[in-house]
């Protein structure tokens, strides 16, 4: 997984205000508005597995995980309790089936564990609170949306899959403004 | 402060009730639209796919907000749900000035004669209500050719040999095929079929002091940047204000019609915009709320004479929700299709409509509007991977390859498909919420399948190397293109309203959108709705004697 520096300390300093709204999310020294960075971790590997990066960017440097972040605390904040007991059920399973934290499978099993998951056979034991399959579908759903919607809620940074689909944007022939300042600077509310 | 007596409510500025308002002001009646959104402008969300009115997963983008307006749903085993506005199962059409018609592909069909006589054409259907309109495409093709003048259509009249007769051509020339519609012009030619440039409620040149479409890829779901695409917001509605003689009341919720013990309408009960309850009086009120939120408000409307709802008595409002079952098929070719030439969407097939050898009724298929790219990333064939490598390889190397006919089946509607009003939900209000419940008739799964298997050899031949059908038919009815919850008819009995909109029983109140409709042709609704608004509201001046209604 390819991690990127300065998105890293763009996320620390993003965090500052965003601890202040919404203290009860993410714990202090997180640096997402409401993952804590383990959690983040996770959902950027998950992410990562649903679109890879190759010759194109993949959901990590699409920041994926930053437009599920984001809409957790506007309209997805209904699906926080899921995303929590959904996290926790994806280390548990890794746990009792690899012996491993799933950040630290490697690609391949990552994979495996997740087509499992897709088709609901991860032990059913940790799957009590929430479904396994409503749980990767909402996954692989919101991932989709962070890569291929629009920029201005976080992911998509730069227009990362338009340039890969060979969309201009604007929507203007000849021209194509693909750098979106929203995703990597300062986030415009919704 | 009191509000001042006027002579004609019309509650809901979508298609229907623009109309009418526009029709009433310039006859010289004072008038009070009421919409329950606000004006809303392509920079709330330019082209925004995650906030449309086509996908919705961050909300509605032309309203209604997720937590002022719940509805309920009845599932299949009898248990309920309640619905925010932006989940599909909630059958929204939009909430805004224009409602619709700011965000709409834009498609204007007229239907076709025998749309209005589904049961003399095709006898009885079991377990359905399919009927006869009180009224022929006739009695309706005066006001068609007025909604497409006033509104403004581009398409070529005789292009379709199947349309309907029709006396004016159209004020604007049709849109150029894309690449795409070429193609399947091309193939479906050689089957014997007949294709023809969709008829679009967009300037093909400028029209009406605005300017041509300029053929964005994103415009159904979105309002148009340039003022290209025409609603009533941007055509009758200002024209109404214009007059003097109408005032346009935005975020106000109108909570019921009042009826006195004479069993005449009187006003309406409505939520300002500061959420105050407050009443208007009125001579004459106009229902155009679009299907679910009509049947709601008489639903919602009590009195002496009519305990179970405004036109209710014979237990007919709310019933016979109708919409559109979307069929098809989808194509790959094994070069790129995509010229960026949008909305992607201008060809047709009208072959289809009728004359299907044991088929009640049938519907257009058209070469769709393109899809945005997170749309897309559910587009794929049955049984391919929807994540890793592959998907993301299909997404980069078919997108541009993608071709496809899809279109409208025209329901069979049934008595059980309906809307009641669910006392236990309210909305941010009070006002009891519309509950949605029953599913479509069995019949249009069948009818579906035939369209996506013809959909699906049109792409073959015209050259598909890979070719996959979605069919439709199944579930809930209602949606954008709802209809049928207050049907016009004959006979009180079976019907609301009589042939001109008037509520049976309450002459002073009128029903003027879909849910007029009695069934809802295979083609997408809107001028037809556009039509029933100049239709009622003529039968309305021409009754009225300049200070009463009768
Ligand atoms: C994305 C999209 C694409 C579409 N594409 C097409 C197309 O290509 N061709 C086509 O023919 N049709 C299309 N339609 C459908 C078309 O817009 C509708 O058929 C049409 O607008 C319905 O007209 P109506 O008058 O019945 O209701 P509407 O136009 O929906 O008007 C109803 C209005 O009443 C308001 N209202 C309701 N209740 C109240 C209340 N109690 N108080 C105050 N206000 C109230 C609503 O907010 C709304 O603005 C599309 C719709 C959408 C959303």
């Amino acid at each position: 997984m390819r991690t990127n520096r300065r998105e890293f300390l763009y996320h620390l300093s993003l965090s500052c205000g965003s601890i202040l709204l919404i203290p009860a999310c993410a714990g202090n020294d997180s640096e997402w508005r409401f993952f804590s960075n383990e959690e983040a971790r996770i959902i950027i590997a998950f992410a990562e597995q649903i679109i890879p990066s190759d010759n194109d960017p993949g959901a990590t440097e699409a920041n994926v995980v930053n437009f599920i972040d984001k809409q957790l605390t506007g309209p997805y904040a209904r699906h926080r309790n899921e995303y929590r007991l959904g996290i926790s059920g994806i280390v548990s399973s890794s746990e009792a089936v690899y012996n491993k934290y799933f950040c630290d499978l490697d690609r391949d099993t990552q994979r495996d564990f997740m087509e499992q998951m897709e088709s609901g056979k991860l032990p059913e034991e940790f799957w009590k609170e929430i479904n396994q399959r409503t749980f990767f579908n909402m996954l692989l759903d919101h991932s989709m949306q962070g890569f291929y919607g629009s920029p201005r809620h976080g992911g998509n940074k730069n227009y990362a899959s338009y340039k890969m689909m060979k969309l201009d944007y604007p929507h203007v022939i000849g021209q194509n403004r693909y750098v979106s300042k929203c995703a990597t600077e300062k986030l415009r509310d919704t | 402060m009191k509000n001042k007596h006027v002579n004609a409510v019309v509650i809901g500025a979508g298609a229907g009730g623009g109309v009418a308002a526009k029709e009433l002001a310039f006859a010289g009646l004072s008038v009070v639209l009421f919409e329950r959104g606000g004006w809303a402008t392509y920079n709330d969300h330019d082209d925004d796919e995650l906030i449309s009115q086509r996908i919705t997963v961050l909300g509605n983008a032309f309203g209604p907000d997720d937590i002022r307006h719940p509805r309920v749903a009845v599932n299949s085993d009898g248990s309920t749900q309640v619905l925010r506005a932006s989940q599909g199962e909630y059958s929204n059409n939009a909430a805004c000035v224009g409602s619709g018609t700011v965000s709409y592909g834009a498609m204007g069909w007229r239907f076709m004669e025998k749309d209005f006589k589904m049961k003399s054409t095709y006898g009885h259907v079991e377990g359905s209500t399919l009927d006869d309109w009180p009224i022929t495409y006739h009695d309706l093709e005066p006001y068609y050719e007025k909604a497409e003048w006033e509104i403004g259509v581009s398409g070529k009249s005789g292009a379709n040999p199947f349309e309907a007769p029709r006396k004016k051509e159209y004020p604007m020339p049709p849109f150029a095929y894309n690449k795409s519609a070429n193609l399947l012009a091309d193939a479906a030619i050689k089957l014997g079929l007949h294709p023809f440039p969709i008829p679009m409620l967009r300037n093909s040149v400028s029209y009406d002091g605005r300017p041509a479409c300029y053929r964005m890829r994103s415009c159904v779901g979105f309002a148009c940047p340039v003022n290209a695409k025409n609603g009533t917001h941007n055509t009758v509605i200002p024209r109404a204000i214009a007059t003097g003689n109408c005032e346009l009341r935005t975020n106000c919720q109108v909570a019921e019609i009042i009826i006195d013990e004479k069993g005449r309408a009187t006003g309406v009960k409505y939520f300002d915009e500061n959420n105050r309850g407050r009443i208007q009086k009125a001579d004459i009120v106009i229902v155009a709320g679009a299907a679910i939120e009509t049947a709601r408000l008489l639903l919602n409307s009590k009195s002496n004479l009519f305990p179970d709802g405004a036109g209710n008595n014979n237990d007919w409002v709310g019933r016979n929700l109708q919409g559109h079952a979307y069929t098809g098929a989808f194509g790959l070719m094994n070069y790129d299709v995509y010229d960026d030439v949008g909305p992607g969407a201008t060809l047709a097939l009208s072959d289809f409509n009728h004359y299907n050898p044991g088929i009640v009724g049938g519907g257009v298929l058209c070469n769709e509007f393109t899809p945005m790219p997170y749309h897309f990333s559910k587009i794929r064939p049955p049984g391919a991977k929807r994540w890793g490598a592959e998907h993301k390889d299909f997404q980069r190397n078919q997108f541009k390859k993608l071709i496809q006919l899809i279109g409208p089946f025209q329901e069979i509607p049934n008595f059980e498909s309906r809307v009641t009003v669910d006392t236990g939900i309210k909305d941010y209000w009070g006002i009891p919420v519309a509950r949605l419940s029953g599913t479509r008739h069995n019949y249009d799964l069948t009818g579906c399948k035939f369209m996506s298997e013809r959909a699906e050899e049109i792409l073959k031949a015209a050259g598909a190397v890979y070719t996959w059908q979605s069919v439709g038919g199944r579930g809930r009815s209602g949606g954008q293109h709802q209809s049928g919850t207050a049907r016009m008819g004959n006979d009180p009995k079976t019907s609301v309203t009589n042939r001109y909109g008037q509520v049976h029983d309450i002459d002073n109140l009128f029903i003027a959108d879909g849910s007029l409709h009695v069934t809802n042709g295979g083609f997408n609704p809107v001028l037809t709705i556009m039509a029933l608004g100049y239709w009622v509201s003529d039968y309305i001046i021409k009754n009225w004697n300049g200070s009463k209604f009768r």
